[in-house]
């Protein structure tokens, strides 16, 4: 660390890359940040290649009522559920629904969210006060309870889950980046872009975005969990997926019919959920000790 | 001091207009024509339109909202489309079955989990900080009907030491509170352990220590107070997580609460019932917040000087 | 060295070695370092940021962070007494009533959330005692409270205030009004003025003063500043890497000057009588404290430095009883002519 202290303004930039290479090796040494990565990962491979695994018509959709209730064994990992569908199938195919709505609810959210928030940070004066204020009117609704609101409205479907998560995911986001630009845009750097004729667009694509990164990708990785979290309870509650969909919360609803005698209906599903939350906020804690200039 | 709270409660107002805007606004979305909904699928067209007249239901949005609003400030919620029954009536049968979970959760889990965050900084790097930081790690990856319904099959099913549902005996709220209220020891506790880890490397803390006053003094007298001020924040934020948690828990337990009846009249498409729980649920989360920025005041003098 | 025992010591430092283990390698903190201050008399501690002056203060109340900081050799007399043999619990009457400890930053060295007179009363209802011998009552350790304010020039009913309402001048009044409470034998003075600005200095540095006469005070001055060391101290002890490289009375050090480093310190300085002399500031910086130079510790930064400097450490030559440096440039018999060899 030292070193960088020496180094003149003219490295900058090569100071820069190496930021993000020691905050890769900072998370490289993080055993507990490397194990939720490693569980991520195969959570993802799984979901990629979950039509490859299990066929989804005949296998997670198709009802096969003499094999009702079957407690795991070889043949069925995870036993079967009340009409006779393979519950470690459907898990695989649910990883699949969660980590694509978690991603795609992120990935809206954080494209609108931050917008607004980056340009109420970089342009401030009253833009700033107008977004702000209607971002903190958004965030004076319990996010689930939003997330509730809309999909009531709506009517439960996977893309009016997106929607809701995406919306309600929004305020947090403006936040975020809103808090991250403002300080950036102060920055000396800046100014020289400014002056020497850069337009507000570039600074803020070119200077100020890559600059405010570091805690938007710990919100991410944060958001994402508890995106997932909130699907689940909202399929839970009926209001989220509906069945057939192999979604790991209305699974988990449709298992505690069972649960005196086939508990595993319910135990198997909470706890992949539980083992992607676990993995997502091993990897976000350890993204934000990485990442954090405060802890260096 | 008490201008700062009237001050604080005028500047509430448009927040919950807006608040209570984007909600009436997004249940305005739902499909389905409401006096279809009461009339049923038989009633004619001339009766539905009369109904739509009376109901208003033809005015543009933004007058029914406001004579909704103007309805909400003298109590009147709407009636129910289900039972009949006036909206408010409804929910404040349930409301204190709800606030009772909630307030047990909250006071339960802020018991638990601060002694733990502070032991777990203050043992930094020992066994207990690594065994209770994992298992708050867990607490907070657990999503609470899955705790609530580990906790039925083992408490009730299996050892039937408590029930399972409703709310019959003064121990049925054990579980159901338990549940909601896990997933908040788990984050404040690792919020008190960072905050504390923070001001225990503060130069003050020093200035203590070289006055000659003992390590645990110094951590009851001089840090706590401290480190609790970014605590109080993360209360406020779980106070709104823990309102819609509730309905969770209330599911999982069959408790009577005004969580359950929201899911049971967004099943029923009863707009009027939803949308008051909504509002209601979002009001308390406001004065929660409002409570927990006054509650600074007392423990953080700098906030207290703003005051005046 | 039969002198030292002769002289009435407050602190007696004996080769203190202090290191700071973190994963990623060994700080020495403190090399070997030896300090005498006399009863009743200031000895100024000057050197670079990084130094181990800080270090020095830390190790004498026993408030080293541990970990990472293990104080690994030498003695820490009081008054006579070795600190390092003193339970927790005997270290706790020392602290605040036998040593205060002045802190760098008045800023960040109040508690924000304790009134200014409770964080003063604290350390006097910890020490002092009524005439029964029992713990005085907490209302009279108010009352001495703000006594102690008035005495550092602030109205004793502004105690009732809290430290984010005050200056930072008036900050550090109170933390030097803390300090004294307790009438302390030695007082540990780290950089106490640096944090503020320059007319404040003053005003600071001279009520310090003139409380120290007052109590008849020993003091550690800790500073990088050799102006406020001519104003205040008797002594002066130059620390670098964490060894004291030269030591002498304030003539010594200042009309003496034997070590390139010191000679360095005072060359930094702007000479107002002769403006048009260029400043010949000490070139590079502070050795790598996880790695130090196997000789002598100034060597990659010394204009005189010769072979051997590079690879053994430099012997302690004394010029007078006291006044005493460490470097090759010097034997017994060139220490006592003119100044540093080749000026």
């Amino acid at each position: 660390m030292a070193k960088n202290n020496t180094n003149v303004n003219g490295e900058a930039v090569v100071k820069k890359q190496n930021q993000w290479v020691e905050a890769w090796k900072r998370l490289t040494k993080n055993w507990s940040a490397m194990a939720g990565l490693a569980i991520l990962v195969i959570i993802i491979l799984a979901a990629i290649f979950a039509d490859v695994l299990y066929d989804y018509d005949n296998v997670v959709i198709k009802q096969n009522i003499s094999a009702r209730l079957q407690a795991p064994s070889a043949e069925h990992w995870f036993g079967t559920d009340e009409v006779g569908r393979d519950v470690f199938a459907r898990i695989v195919h649910g990883a699949r629904i969660s980590l694509a709505i978690g991603l795609s609810a992120n990935v809206v959210s954080l494209t609108i969210g931050g917008i607004l928030g980056a340009c109420a940070g970089f342009y401030g004066g009253k833009l700033d006060m107008i977004i702000m204020r209607i971002m903190d009117v958004f965030l004076a609704i319990p996010g689930t309870l939003l997330a509730i609101c809309i999909m009531a409205a709506l009517g439960s479907s996977v893309t009016n889950v997106v929607i809701a998560m995406a919306v309600s995911g929004c305020p947090g986001y403006a936040r975020i980046v809103r808090s991250a630009v403002m300080p950036v845009r102060d920055m000396e750097y800046v100014e020289a872009a400014r002056a020497i004729g850069c337009t507000n667009k570039r600074i803020i694509f070119a200077h100020v975005i890559p600059n405010s990164l570091a805690p938007i990708i710990v919100q991410a990785t944060m958001h994402v969990a508890s995106v997932i979290l909130t699907i689940a309870g909202l399929s839970f509650l009926g209001l989220g997926i509906s069945p057939p969909t192999p979604e790991w919360g209305s699974m988990l609803s449709a298992g505690r019919a069972y649960i005196r005698g086939n508990s595993y209906l319910t135990m198997f599903p909470g706890l992949a959920i539980m083992i992607t939350i676990l993995a997502l906020n091993l990897l976000g804690d350890g993204l934000r000790d990485a990442l954090d200039p405060r802890l260096r | 001091m008490w201008k700062y709270i009237l001050k604080r409660i005028v500047a509430l107002i448009p927040v919950i207009i807006g608040v209570t805007l984007i909600v009436y606004f997004i249940m305005s979305l739902a499909p389905g024509d409401p006096a279809v909904t009461i009339l049923g699928d038989q009633a004619t067209p001339e009766a539905i339109e009369q109904l739509r007249e009376e109901m208003g239901l033809n005015d543009p949005i933004i007058v029914q909202y406001v004579r909704y609003m103007f309805n909400l400030c003298r109590g009147d919620m709407g009636t129910s489309y289900k039972t009949k029954k006036a909206v408010s009536v409804e929910i404040f049968s349930r409301f204190p079955a709800t606030a009772k979970l909630s307030i047990v959760a909250v006071i339960f889990s802020t018991i638990m989990a601060i002694p733990l965050g502070i032991v777990a900084a203050i043992k930094q790097n020992s066994f207990f900080d690594g065994f209770s930081m994992i298992v708050a790690l867990l607490g907070i990856s657990m999503p609470i009907f899955w705790f609530g319904v580990l906790l039925q099959l083992l408490f009730s099913l299996k050892l039937g030491w408590l029930p399972s549902t409703g709310n019959d005996y003064w121990y049925s709220i054990v579980l159901p509170a338990t549940a909601l209220g896990f997933h908040n020891v788990a984050s404040v506790a690792r919020i008190t352990r960072s905050s504390m880890l923070e001001v225990i490397r503060q130069d003050y803390i020093r200035t203590a220590r070289a006055k000659g006053v003992s390590y645990g003094t110094v951590i009851k007298k001089h840090a706590l107070r401290n480190a609790l001020i970014p605590v109080i924040t993360v209360l406020g934020i779980q106070i709104g997580s823990l309102l819609a948690g509730s309905t969770l828990s209330e599911t999982v337990f069959a408790w009577p609460g005004m969580g359950r009846f929201m899911i049971a009249s967004i099943s029923g498409r009863d707009i009027p019932s939803v949308l008051g729980c909504i509002i209601l649920f979002t009001l308390c989360f406001s004065v929660c917040n409002l409570a927990v920025d006054l509650a600074y005041g007392f423990i953080d003098p700098r906030i207290k000087s703003q005051y005046k | 060295m039969s002198e030292n025992m002769k002289k009435d010591l407050e602190l007696d430092i004996k080769n203190l070695v202090v290191e700071f283990r973190t994963d990623a390698g060994v700080t020495q903190a403190l090399n070997g370092l030896d300090l005498e201050i006399e009863k009743g008399k200031t000895l100024g501690l000057v050197g670079e940021t990084g130094a181990g002056k800080t270090t020095t203060g830390l190790s004498i109340l026993q408030l080293i962070p541990d970990p990472p900081g293990i104080i690994v050799d030498g003695s820490i007399k009081l008054a006579g007494e070795d600190v390092m043999m003193k339970s927790e619990k005997e270290m706790e009457k020392i602290r605040g009533q036998q040593v205060s400890m002045i802190f760098q930053d008045p800023m960040t060295s109040l508690n924000p959330v304790m009134t200014v007179e409770d964080q003063i009363a604290e350390v006097v209802a910890i020490h002092e005692v009524d005439a029964n011998g029992k713990p005085i009552a907490y209302s009279d350790a108010i009352k001495r409270a703000k006594e102690m304010l008035e005495l550092v020039g602030i109205p004793g009913d502004r105690g009732t205030e809290y430290p984010h309402q005050f200056s930072g001048g008036m900050k550090q009044r109170v933390v030097i009004a803390i300090a004294l409470a307790c009438n302390p034998k030695l007082l540990i003075a780290d950089e106490p003025t640096t944090a503020l600005d320059v007319t404040i200095q003053a005003q600071v540095l001279e009520m310090m003063k003139g409380l120290r006469d007052k109590y008849g005070t020993s003091m550690l001055m800790i500073t990088h500043d050799l102006g406020i060391v001519a104003e205040i101290c008797d002594a002066v002890s130059i620390i670098y890497a964490g060894r004291v490289i030269e030591h002498g009375s304030l003539e010594d050090i200042f009309d003496n000057t034997r070590h390139p480093y010191t000679e360095g310190l005072f060359n930094s300085l702007p000479d107002l009588d002769h403006r048009e002399q260029r400043l010949k500031p000490i070139k590079g910086l502070m050795p790598d404290p996880t790695n130090l130079p196997k000789g002598c510790a100034f060597c990659p930064r010394c204009d005189y430095a010769m072979e051997i400097c590079q690879t053994q450490k430099p012997p302690r030559v004394y010029r007078n009883d006291e006044h005493y440096v460490e470097c090759f440039l010097y034997n017994e018999q060139n220490i006592k002519e003119g100044g540093v060899i080749g000026r």
